[in-house]
């Protein structure tokens, strides 16, 4: 039997990984090291965090099946993990309640976050309020336009959010300011990494506070088909969803792994944040990974209309994934993107994140290709890592479905 | 002996610390960097750290990251580092090359290595690479007896300055402070602190950089370091100048002003 992939520990994964930061930060990530490894082994800690799932933000999400929409897909099935139901509406509250319950236990007491949606930021900006930390949010200065609901949203929880102009003004520069403030407060300050990327041991930590994803999807799917699904796809932007959803899966061979990065207007194009397609190994952030550069080592901007897959990098683990071959990943455009989540409103009744429209897609792709073969009985398990609420402005404006010069409560008229 | 520590040794028999100045290349044109370099070593420096303009500057403050801005914008290659570093080499003061480490990665960092040898550089600074993750560039910089500088920062533990002290070569980089680079109103006590552990670590020269921005800041640090370290104090003068000659003439003006102070680190008196 080959060893296993599940709960790989850092700082590298393979090739992948490591600590790229200055010196000032070591001494920081080691406290967290440490003190992520005590908590991990602490049934204390973990009882509490378990408690604040079930009661605070209502895990065990659900499994929905959606025939209507798998209609679109050559019949397969089609099952949603259901992360948007979580309290604020994604993912991201998994991990934030992990790094801040590991914030208390360092003994700091205030932290800092890059958003790029504004899913993190909120998810951080929520759990500083429950456990009385202060709160800074970095927010690249576009993005505080395109997610103007979300910028209010984490005001009105407390948290002080700081436009970011420098850069493309986009979720890099955010993660650049952010490291900033925290080479600069690191005495007081934990810094909530947002994604499975970042140095050690931020891979690892948010993929261990995300894994509970696939550990119950995998149940719920056992249990509702008495199988294990064929694929399971997630978008890829850093990548925390996806790493969340698939751990659990990876040491089942016969599982196909499938992370769907933004393709924006197509990676010929250029503009596009598919970093694993379309990009080169290197540094950025702190970890050795795929990332988009130019041939003198630059970051390149990255494109795509979902701002919180809008980054010119991926986490390692993914990275790592993609060069054993165990996980596959592929761009997905804007369009596409844009009409898997028109496709689940119309035929579900759920309006998904753009990010995780992405992955609707991507089974959209996936389903009509094992079809085609014959494979009409293939299940395929899509974690729906966020709700829609917040793209309701950039679908609006994408569909044509208001005057044009209606000023939209999210990001006004542009 | 590398020409970098040469150099601070043969200034510490004079009884001073050494001037490290910083420029980043390409700002405001690869020629201006050039010109600016040279007005640098002739207005005091002794020692030159030409930077490489990088998309994710983390270590930056507003005034460095704005001329990294300006010169990306405007075009800057690596290929324009190589040809400036040879137009200092001759001025006698040793040229290293503060760079991000990706520039590195993605040039090939053997390639970099003998490049940077060939041009007549000194060797490179590295401010987000620790020596846990640079087997490779040591390797190379070995190859091409290239100076290897990483820093230290006040957070730092024992163990990892003696680690640290024991990988560098040329100096050893003391951050005077917690944060990003930039000119501060005072270099706080912690840099006096960092750089007398760095010794008993086992450093040879200590050189400390960030927030010195003023003559008198010079003469504090310079009486405890072998060397001040000087970035943003330089760079603001060119960013805020209406033309390249202006620009040069102000930053050389702040560049005697701080050189005077650091000529008078050790006599009792700031100039």
């Amino acid at each position: 039997m080959p060893p296993s992939l599940q709960n790989m520990p850092g700082p590298y994964f393979g090739e992948f990984g490591g600590r790229w930061v200055p010196e000032a930060l070591i001494a920081a990530l080691d406290d967290l090291s440490d003190a992520y490894a005590s908590a991990k082994t602490d049934p204390a800690f973990q009882a509490e965090l378990a408690e604040l799932h079930r009661s605070y933000s209502g895990r065990p999400s659900i499994l929905t099946e959606v025939p209507r929409f798998a209609a679109h897909a050559g019949g397969v099935r089609i099952i949603l993990k259901r992360e948007d139901l979580n309290h604020t509406g994604s993912h991201k509250i998994n991990n934030v309640l992990g790094q801040a319950l590991l914030t208390k236990r360092i003994g700091k007491t205030r932290v800092i976050a890059e958003t790029g949606a504004g899913q993190h930021g909120v998810a951080s900006a929520t759990a500083a309020a429950l456990f009385d930390l202060d709160c800074v949010v970095y927010m690249g200065e576009e993005d505080t336009r395109r997610q103007a609901l979300n910028v209010a949203r984490m005001k009105l929880l407390g948290a002080t959010v700081v436009p970011v102009t420098s850069g493309s003004r986009t979720l890099k520069d955010a993660i650049n300011e952010a490291l900033r403030d925290w080479v600069t407060n690191v005495e007081t300050t934990n810094y909530l990494f947002g994604t499975a990327a970042g140095p050690h041991p931020f891979p690892e930590l948010v993929r261990d506070f995300q894994r509970i994803i696939g550990v119950e999807a995998r149940e719920q799917v056992l249990a509702l088909t008495g199988r294990l699904p064929d694929a399971v796809l997630a978008c890829v932007g850093g990548g925390s969803n996806a790493i969340g959803i698939f751990d659990a899966f990876l040491d089942d061979a016969d599982v196909r792994l499938l992370g769907l990065e933004a393709g924006g207007d197509g990676v010929e194009s250029g503009r596009h944040a598919s970093s694993i397609t379309g990009g080169a190994p290197g540094v950025l952030h702190g970890a050795r990974s795929f990332l988009l550069q130019d041939e003198d080592g630059q970051t390149k901007e990255s494109h795509s209309i979902s701002a919180g897959l809008d980054y010119p990098g991926v986490g390692p683990e993914h990275s790592y994934l993609a060069s054993i071959g165990r996980a596959q990943y592929e761009p997905v455009t804007d369009a596409e993107a844009m009409e898997a989540l028109r496709l689940l409103s119309r035929t579900e009744g759920i309006i998904p994140a753009i990010e995780s429209a992405h992955a609707l897609a991507g089974a959209l792709r996936l389903g009509r290709e094992l079809a085609a073969q014959g494979r009409e009985d293939a299940i395929l398990l899509v974690n729906l890592s966020g709700r829609g609420d917040k793209d309701v402005a950039t679908a609006a404006r994408w569909f044509d479905l208001v005057d044009a010069d209606a000023d939209l409560t999210e990001g006004g008229a542009q | 002996m590398s020409a970098t520590a040469r150099r601070i040794s043969e200034l510490r028999a004079e009884g001073r610390p050494a001037l490290i100045g910083y420029l980043p290349v390409g700002f405001p044109t690869v020629d201006g960097s050039l010109r600016a370099a040279r007005a640098l070593v002739e207005a005091g420096a002794d020692i030159l750290e030409i930077g490489v303009p990088y998309s994710d500057p983390v270590m930056d403050g507003s005034t460095i990251q704005a001329a990294a801005v300006r010169a990306l914008d405007g075009g800057v290659r690596l290929t324009d580092l190589f040809r400036v570093v040879e137009g200092v080499a001759d001025l006698g003061a040793p040229a290293l090359v503060m760079t991000y480490f990706n520039p590195v990665l993605r040039y090939g960092v053997e390639r970099f290595a003998a490049d940077l040898a060939s041009a007549g550089g000194a060797g490179l600074i590295t401010p987000d690479l620790i020596p846990e993750e640079a087997s490779e560039w040591i390797s190379a910089a070995d190859a091409h007896g290239l100076d290897k500088v990483f820093l230290v920062a006040p957070s730092s533990t024992d163990a990892r300055l003696a680690s640290t002290a024991a990988a560098s070569r040329g100096f050893v980089y003391a951050a005077s402070t917690m944060g990003v680079t930039g000119e501060r109103a005072t270099v706080g006590p912690r840099a006096a602190e960092l750089v007398a552990r760095t010794r008993a670590a086992g450093a040879e020269n200590v050189c400390v950089g960030l927030g010195v921005s003023r003559a008198e800041q010079a003469a504090e640090v310079g009486a405890y370091a072998d060397g001040v370290i000087v970035g943003s104090a330089f760079v603001r003068p060119l960013l805020e100048a209406s033309s390249e000659d202006e620009g040069i003439a102000a930053m050389a003006a702040v560049a005697r002003s701080i050189a005077g102070g650091v000529r008078a680190a050790r006599t009792g008196g700031a100039a």
